[in-house]
């Protein structure tokens, strides 16, 4: 910690961490580690503009700052909330944080058709992983939950509205993609969805990627939809040579065979290398890939349950507590 | 005690036309401002006149333009909000119909406190007729030299346009009107950063209600300190009331701070009394948002005290038995009222208006609108009442943007004061959907003047 570039100490239930300036209290939290890091829903690193919509990231700052010791008067989105030098914030030592969450992830079910045995997401979900620390095991919600009928955007990709719990990712993925706002959301409050304008296809060569981003089974590729649950395949880092990405993705096996190629992910379920669509969609034979090793799979995970790792990949934590 | 600053002229025959309005003395306040006073001097009068957002929140006008940031060589903007679309409040319309040249006095005038040379009127999209009146306004101002470059030989330019809405509530929020303007969807932006540091095209940005910047007018005219001379504490000046209901003489009205509610609700001057001799229910004093007072506690506070139309005195009591300014939209229930269906009618309109951005107001509001919706319907059960109460609880101070507080505070309040109407609701469940409640019940208003 060099003295021409000041740290801001900021304390997060109990633990203390100095970072920049100008980082938010999600991503202090996230070099701390652990259970002290608020869960994300809309929230995306690489995503301009992204965070403070789901709201399950609220955090309660019992101390503003060094300065000014005030306690802010609300919850604040953890994720858009730049931290202050001497900040106290409480997350999971709040009770007050704690029964805000579970209000958010009973609102953000009310309207999900909770179809997760017949959903393409289920077991790398971020809902089902929500509601499984923060949720109930029974509903509030006596009324006809709203649907919509799927839609196809482009060739691969397919939209089940139904699902989304409109974290705006995948809109801003298009939106850093392709410069005519074509994939946007439509309507407004509870009837809002997401759509690609007068039905227009995205035809971006990286527009596979709001597969990637979608937090829940919204956006599903074509080419996996229904084929296995993920648990069943196993994942493999593998690269291959491409022109128009890095090449580094994650093929998930079934057998000999690539069932489907994503992104790599990191523990926060965050791709920092985007995958172009050739490589996602249309890569699926073993021989066009190199294959490194098994993908390193969170012991929680179900993904993890069927297979060992050969060996523990790198998988260094962003900052490593002296 | 009542003084006319903003409607004085109101009822001059032509005063929508530039050269009416100049004879009584239209536009005399920009002369004096441009000639003697230097921007910092207006800001400072505005600060020493206490004036307060009339939008809402009332939050203080002279704080609000001191935060705004001034960096070299970027333009900034002043935004008037326009999209007054908050149920029970029509006060804004009232203003632009019938003096359009006082708003744009206001915007000249605080521009230049301001130190801007491009402004806005953000109009809601149902207002088209009013629009045609501003837009007729400004090419007026502009041709007598009110607006343009050089402003009577001063130095000063400004241009002032007029954009319209297409219909949503939620544009009345500043950021959301800011992204709008900017032809974006209508989505409150996250705060920090806030719109006096970047707001329209990243640009300072000051956005003030038209009332706000009407009162502006008079400020200049009158000098800061006489303007706070009117009005009680720290509500100063005049406020428009949009007054509605079961009332004699619904209307708008321009009310000094600090007259009692008693007499805006029963004195001739203003609402006239109660129509049809009925007894009061209840009354909503400052639009659909703000909680709902009973008759116990709309002309006294909890503490027995007159209830002043003030700031302080609506909000006495906090929101266990006060209620807030708001935006001035009275609305008067009689003893025949159905609080369950006018909360049900609310809660419609707020789901309806959600922008669907943040979880518990998209879904929220709209489970809270079902939900009334069966107990107004004869469907509810005795539990709907207390999950309605932790809905609005969940939803409440937990979103980005006010509308989720908004939608929350007016169940809150009626599930507060009136519990035993929603237990009506699941016992009769036949007869609350034919009759009213307030027509089937024996209960007996105490008499207010007591």
């Amino acid at each position: 910690m060099s003295e021409t570039n000041p740290k801001f100490k900021v304390t997060i239930d109990g633990v203390e961490v100095e970072v920049d300036p100008g980082t938010t209290i999600l991503n202090a939290a996230r070099l701390i580690g652990g259970d002290v890091v608020p869960p994300a829903m809309c929230y995306y690193s690489s995503l301009q503009g992204s965070g403070g919509k789901c709201r399950t990231c609220l955090v309660e700052v019992s101390k503003g700052s060094e300065k000014d010791p005030r306690p802010m008067p609300k919850l604040v989105a953890s994720c858009s909330t730049p931290i202050m030098d001497g900040m106290e914030v409480k997350n999971k030592s709040s009770e007050k944080v704690m029964d805000a969450r579970a209000g958010v992830v009973e609102m953000l079910l009310i309207n999900h058709p909770l179809d997760c045995p017949v959903c393409d997401q289920a077991g790398e979900c971020h809902l089902q992983d929500l509601a499984y620390e923060h949720g109930k095991s029974t509903t509030r919600y006596e009324f006809e939950r709203r649907t919509f009928d799927k839609v196809d955007i482009g060739e691969y990709i397919k939209l089940h509205m139904t699902r989304c719990i409109l974290c705006y990712r995948c809109v801003y993925t298009a939106n850093q993609l392709t410069d005519k706002r074509e994939h946007g959301v439509l309507k407004r409050g509870d009837a809002a969805e997401i759509g690609t304008f007068i039905e227009k296809n995205l035809k971006n060569e990286f527009i596979g990627n709001v597969i990637d981003v979608c937090p829940v089974g919204a956006l599903t590729d074509k080419t996996f939809r229904f084929r296995s649950r993920v648990w069943y395949t196993k994942p493999m880092d593998a690269h291959r040579d491409c022109k128009c990405c890095s090449g580094k993705a994650v093929v998930w096996m079934i057998g000999d065979e690539v069932a489907r190629v994503t992104a790599r992910k990191d523990q926060y379920g965050e791709v920092k290398e985007f995958i172009c669509n050739e490589c996602r969609f249309e890569k699926k034979d073993k021989s066009d890939w190199t294959i490194e090793g098994p993908r390193h799979i969170d012991r929680s995970s179900v993904i993890s349950a069927n297979h060992y790792e050969v060996e523990a990949p790198s998988h260094t934590p962003l900052l490593n507590k002296a | 005690m009542d003084r006319k600053l903003l409607l004085e002229h109101i009822g001059v025959e032509g005063i929508q036309t530039h050269d009416v309005y100049r004879k009584q003395g239209g536009y005399k306040a920009v002369e004096k401002a441009l000639k003697s006073m230097s921007p910092d001097d207006i800001v400072e009068e505005v600060k020493k006149s206490g004036l307060r957002g009339r939008g809402g929140a009332g939050f203080p006008t002279g704080m609000k333009w001191s935060f705004i940031a001034k960096p070299e060589g970027v333009p900034r903007h002043l935004l008037c909000n326009a999209d007054e679309s908050e149920p029970g409040t029509f006060k804004d319309r009232y203003l632009m119909e019938k003096i359009p040249h006082l708003l744009i006095e206001g915007m000249i005038l605080s521009s230049y406190a301001l130190g801007c040379n491009q402004s806005y009127i953000y109009i809601r999209g149902e207002y088209m007729y009013v629009l045609q009146i501003l837009e007729k306004a400004i090419a007026e101002a502009y041709a007598n030299g009110w607006l343009g470059k050089n402003i009577k030989g001063s130095g000063f330019d400004l241009d002032l346009a007029v954009s319209t809405g297409a219909g949503a509530y939620i544009c009345g929020e500043e950021t959301a009107l800011i992204e709008s303007l900017e032809g974006k969807r209508g989505n409150p932006r996250i705060k920090p950063p806030f719109p006096a540091v970047k707001g329209l095209w990243g640009r300072p940005t000051v956005v003030n209600n038209v009332e706000t910047i009407a009162a502006v007018v008079p400020i200049v005219n009158e000098g800061g300190d006489a303007y706070a001379q009117i009005g009680i504490g720290r509500s100063t000046g005049t406020k428009l009331i949009s007054a509605s209901g079961n009332i004699n003489k619904p209307g708008v009205y321009e009310i000094t701070m600090g007259i009692t509610v008693e007499e805006f609700i029963y004195s001739d001057t203003y609402c006239g009394g109660m129509k049809n001799g009925k007894k009061l229910k209840a009354c909503v004093p400052g639009g659909s948002s703000v909680p709902i007072l009973p008759h116990y506690l709309v002309c006294k506070t909890a503490a027995g005290e007159d209830r002043l139309m003030s700031y302080e005195s609506l909000s006495d009591g906090g929101f266990a038995t006060g209620s807030m300014l708001g935006s001035g939209g009275f609305i008067v229930y009689d003893e025949d009222q159905c609080i369950v269906r006018n909360t049900w009618n609310f809660s419609r309109f707020y789901h309806h208006e959600s922008c669907g951005q943040c979880s518990p107001c998209r879904e929220g509001t709209g489970w809270m609108e079902k939900v009334l919706h069966r107990l107004e319907y004869g469907h509810g059960k005795m539990e709907d009442i207390d999950l309605l109460w932790d809905i609005q609880r969940k939803i409440e101070g937990n979103t980005i943007c006010p509308l989720g507080d908004a939608a929350a505070w007016p169940v809150a309040a009626a599930i507060r004061h009136f519990r035993e109407e929603f237990e009506w609701h699941v016992n009769e469940p036949k007869l609350c959907t034919t009759k009213n409640y307030g027509l089937v019940t024996e209960k007996k208003f105490e008499p207010v003047n007591a």
